[in-house]
């Protein structure tokens, strides 16, 4: 029972994290300038800065209700959703303004994609469809570029060999990490220069999981990619950068290996040490 | 001790064996009735419903035989003059309370569609009669259908919102994050994943609009022959069966039995039927 816990650990350990040693001058995807972000009354974020790095995978970390899910949703105003939001402070993607009055939150979202905590394959559509739907549905009707951008993206996500057969079958048929990675190669399809992550691994078992965490570190040489994490060893496994949120507050953020190993602040060595959250 | 025990052992038992006895015979009264219908209408009725039924006209009074061909037929068509009117409206309706719309002003119309439900049919009668007939002057399809529309809207409407806020809102988000507008994520991914739960709605709605007469007596009022324009009187079936019923010829009657019968197996197969689309898969069960 000890020995594989610790052969676990170890493993965990030895994975390559890719950290950059020093804060090399990256250039930026996101520059989010003293965000804050209310429900009604209810501040769930506080006076956030911070850019986010392309081509690399940034991660946040904190604990439930910390503000980290609205946080990733304002980079693609996801969080519009919800009725009596009120934002202050600007998002740059690539130096536009994502919330100035002439943008359309559709054209964000096409450009900043997103993958969910529960897999959502749509249940009408067969395991194609699912993939080019949202080129069909924004008006894409060139079959044989649809045809290609299938299986491309299908590569992309790691899932074409398991699923090249069975095309037409329903996209539900399939595993809960294969489902999850459909909706990858769904979200990879409309080409977005970016991928949000909300605790894409959450509901998977350890190996879908590390297919997941594989295929981030493979797609990260064309995408920036920013994800959520409830899951500490994940966070320094996938990410290049964290960011550590705690009550609304960007608490600290810096490279992986800084982070974890040599924190900064207080409250940060708490958390990832377990202390509390 | 042990004999008192015993005791209130027994009376226990007898007391769970009264009232499961009384659920069971309740049970049954509420199946009987529908038992017995389908055994009256069978018996009165199965004679006489032939190839003549279907295909011939009304017989003139004292003549024997004849058929319903024109009521049949006239159903039909009110119920598809009905659906144009009501599906739309009340399809509509139901994603609109769903999916846009404030909660207070939702909770206004999903009130007043719930009052609408409960109105008696007849009085949509007399409301056509008193806006199409008498201005038009006359009673035509067309104000029976229209009677029968608005009974649909309320019906559909309140099935549509419910099927439609089933959906799992990770569906929608899903679309929206690939840059999918509202619209279209509502009738491509919204819509789509409900439309059995939609669909079931409809039949429902039409099964039962289907075997109303009280709004059709001053409005479709009846037709004994075929009906060239929906703009004159047209037959219905519950009308025919309500004619025939209270006439004093047992040919008439034997025929009221055999459109009866007609009548009920027909909004028993759109039952069955919707019984049939809403077992299918799970994923798509809403």
């Amino acid at each position: 029972m000890e020995t594989t816990e610790r052969s676990v650990m170890e493993r965990g350990e030895q994975r390559p994290a890719q950290p950059p040693e020093a804060e090399a001058p990256m250039a930026s995807t996101f520059e989010v300038k003293n965000v804050s972000i209310w429900y009604g009354e209810k501040r769930a974020i506080d006076n956030v800065t911070m850019n986010i790095a392309t081509n690399a995978v940034t991660a946040i970390i904190g604990p439930s209700g910390c503000g980290k899910s609205t946080f990733l949703r304002a980079l693609n105003r996801m969080h519009e959703l919800v009725p009596k939001t009120r934002m202050e402070g600007t998002v740059l993607l690539h130096r536009e303004d994502l919330y100035s009055s002439s943008v359309d939150p559709s054209i964000v979202r096409r450009r900043v994609g997103m993958v969910f905590q529960k897999s959502n394959p749509f249940p009408t559509m067969t395991i194609g469809e699912n993939v080019i739907v949202g080129l069909r549905l924004n008006g894409v009707r060139n079959q044989k570029f649809l045809n290609e951008r299938l299986e491309k993206s299908l590569r992309m996500a790691a899932l074409w060999d398991e699923v090249k057969d069975d095309l037409h079958k329903p996209g539900t048929s399939l595993s809960g990490g294969q489902q999850q990675r459909l909706c990858i190669a769904r979200a990879l399809a409309v080409e977005p220069e970016v991928i949000l992550m909300d605790e894409p691994c959450s509901a998977l078992d350890p190996i879908a999981t590390a297919k997941i965490e594989e295929l981030i570190y493979e797609l990260k040489a064309k995408y920036t990619i920013v994800t959520v994490t409830h899951n500490m060893q994940q966070a320094g496994r996938i990410s290049d950068y964290t960011a550590f949120f705690y009550l609304g507050r960007l608490i600290e953020f810096g490279p992986t290996t800084k982070i974890f190993t040599n924190p900064s602040e207080r409250q940060t060595e708490d958390y990832i040490t377990g202390r509390f959250g | 001790m042990q004999f008192q025990r015993a005791h209130h052992h027994t009376w226990r038992k007898i007391k769970s064996a009264l009232a499961s006895g009384i659920a069971f015979v309740s049970a049954l009264l509420v199946i009987a009735p529908l038992g017995l219908v389908f055994f009256y209408l069978l018996v009165n009725g199965a004679g006489s419903v032939n190839w003549d039924f279907f295909t011939k006209l009304p017989a003139p009074v004292g003549a024997v035989g004849g058929g319903m061909a024109n009521a049949i037929v006239g159903t039909l068509e009110l119920l598809a003059f009905a659906g144009v009117i009501g599906i739309p409206v009340g399809v509509l309706g139901g994603v609109y309370l769903a999916e846009y719309g404030s909660a207070r002003i939702n909770s206004i119309l999903r009130f007043l569609a719930d009052v609408l439900n409960g109105i008696p049919s007849i009085t949509w009668g007399v409301v056509v009669y008193g806006l199409v007939v008498l201005r038009f002057k006359g009673f035509s399809a067309y104000a029976g259908g229209l009677a029968l529309g608005l009974i649909m809207i309320p019906l559909i409407l309140r099935t549509t919102e419910e099927v439609v806020l089933l959906v799992p809102n990770g569906y929608r988000e899903a679309a929206l994050a690939l840059g999918v507008s509202r619209w279209k994520t509502i009738v491509h991914i919204v819509m789509k994943t409900a439309s059995k739960g939609i669909i079931t709605g409809i039949l429902l709605a039409l099964a039962r609009v289907g075997g109303e007469t009280a709004p059709l007596l001053f409005t479709a009022f009846g037709n004994r022959f075929w009906n060239h324009s929906l703009s004159e009187p047209i037959a219905a079936l519950p009308l025919q069966i309500f004619t025939y019923a209270i006439s004093p010829y047992d040919d008439w009657h034997r025929q009221a039995w055999a459109g009866a019968l007609v009548l009920v197996t027909g909004v028993f197969c759109v039952n069955v039927t919707v019984r049939i689309l809403t077992r299918g898969r799970t994923a798509s069960v809403v």
